[in-house]
């Protein structure tokens, strides 16, 4: 049977932490699950978790006045959902909603930091590895910014 | 330029007078975009992937717009146009039974044979799929000449995806790796949202034997590149189709120079490598 720490090696985020890393890890995770359209948490909401996503899509969303929930973002299996358990205030800034069925490690964010303050070398690692998936997100995010589809002129 | 170039432009029936074509059908594709199928009403020769005819709105003016259709013996022609302009704007008003003017074919082709016993990675975006249409029929009609193909499609919203029918058709296709992704959509959306770019790292491909073939608006094509070869796609196996003002189409008029090469004569398709540098000069 597959342990938490073996599923956690396979992912991106956590590659090349030495397996008592892992389970120093792992100690702060539980596996969950949820049903298509399920909300994962809400805006708002205390930030005390993050999910490393087994199977199924997670969509960020934002409710905008008069337009509606907004989709921002779809986060794929093997990545990562939420990073706001790093910082006060520990809110979540978006929703998030299972597209699928999903399939999930939730990781307690408070032991984490915990876990952090004790071992800073693991802190470092981690911080690292959120550090890459934040400027990833945030290149992205640019890209879509400048709306590459926009309008155009033309003969 | 390695990219195959069309044999003798100048020599083809319809170069330098239009050739008649009748409208046998216009699809709404989305609010502003339409495909035409065309039907021949003199000597026509149809155009292969990747390569563009210049049509004709009569009294209007105008514009290249790429094949978008399957390859035909009988010279008639499906073309996708956007509402852009005047011209694009008549032709997308065009009703079946009228009769616009097609010169063409021009440019340069996708590397389809040269792609064949690897990977073929198609990147679309937005009204890019258009052109890249006729690589993937060719690519799903001798599927057993490549290991694997795979379809990345972006687009600004879900309202603006291109041959929706088709396009559900292909993800369900169990021979073709699908991926699609719009840059925004409403929360009820249940495919991805973010930019197309993000599909390449996942795609299933093999970089070291993969051909990518990319179109959509430049700065896409930019990121696309960007990611393709953070993935490992040598440069001198990624092909962009470019876009400038091309108006002869037979590199006479010079409008379509950018730097030494003119895009309707020595493209639309260029291998990366070989254009890679021009596209980096600003004043070009």
């Amino acid at each position: 049977m597959r342990t938490l720490e073996d599923v956690m090696a396979e992912g991106p985020v956590f590659a090349g932490l030495e397996r008592p890393q892992l389970e120093f890890i792992a100690g702060c995770g539980r596996n969950v699950g949820f049903s298509r359209g399920d909300k994962l948490f809400r805006e708002g909401d205390a930030a005390d978790t993050f999910f490393l996503l087994r199977k199924g899509r997670v969509a960020l969303t934002t409710h905008v006045p008069a337009r509606g929930d907004l989709a921002i973002e779809t986060i794929q299996p093997g990545d990562v959902v939420g990073w706001s358990w790093l910082f006060p205030p520990y809110e979540w800034h978006f929703d998030a909603r299972a597209v699928d069925d999903v399939r999930a490690i939730a990781f307690d964010g408070a032991c984490l930091r915990g876990k952090c303050d004790e071992d800073p070398a693991l802190g470092y690692a981690l911080l690292t590895r959120f550090a890459q998936i934040m400027i990833d997100r945030l290149q992205h995010t640019r890209t879509q910014l400048i709306d590459v589809y926009g309008d155009v002129s033309g003969s | 330029m390695s990219t195959a170039t069309s044999p003798a432009a100048e020599a083809t029936p319809g170069a330098m007078a239009p050739v008649p074509y009748r409208v046998l059908e216009r699809r709404s594709e989305t609010a502003d975009t339409f495909t035409l199928s065309l039907e021949p009403l003199g000597p026509a020769v149809a155009p292969a992937p990747g390569q563009f005819d210049m049509l004709y709105a009569f009294g209007v003016g105008e514009v290249p717009i790429s094949t978008s259709g399957a390859p035909t013996g009988d010279g008639s022609l499906v073309h996708t146009v956007r509402a852009v302009g005047a011209v694009t704007r008549a032709l997308c008003g065009s009703e079946p039974g009228d009769v616009i003017g097609v010169r063409g074919p021009f440019g340069t082709t996708w590397p389809l044979a040269a792609a064949a016993g690897g990977d073929l990675v198609i990147v679309a975006g937005g009204i890019g799929l258009a052109p890249l249409r006729p690589a993937l029929y060719h690519a799903l009609g001798h599927r057993d000449d490549y290991t694997g193909v795979s379809l990345l499609v972006g687009a600004r919203t879900p309202r603006d995806l291109l041959y929706g029918e088709e396009l559900a058709a292909w993800a369900a296709r169990r021979d073709l790796d699908f991926g699609l992704t719009v840059d925004a959509a409403p929360a009820e959306w249940l495919g991805d949202v973010g930019v197309v770019t993000r599909l390449i790292p996942t795609a299933r491909f093999d970089p070291s034997r993969a051909t990518a073939i990319v179109c959509g608006p430049e700065i896409m094509m930019s990121f696309s590149v960007r990611s393709l070869l953070e993935r490992g796609v040598p440069k001198d196996r990624i092909h962009v189709s470019l876009e400038r003002d091309m108006r002869c189409g037979l590199g006479h008029c010079g409008h379509c120079q950018l730097g030494p090469v003119l895009i309707c004569r020595d493209g639309p398709v260029f291998r990366y490598d070989e254009i890679e540098r021009l596209l980096e000069v600003r004043e070009l």
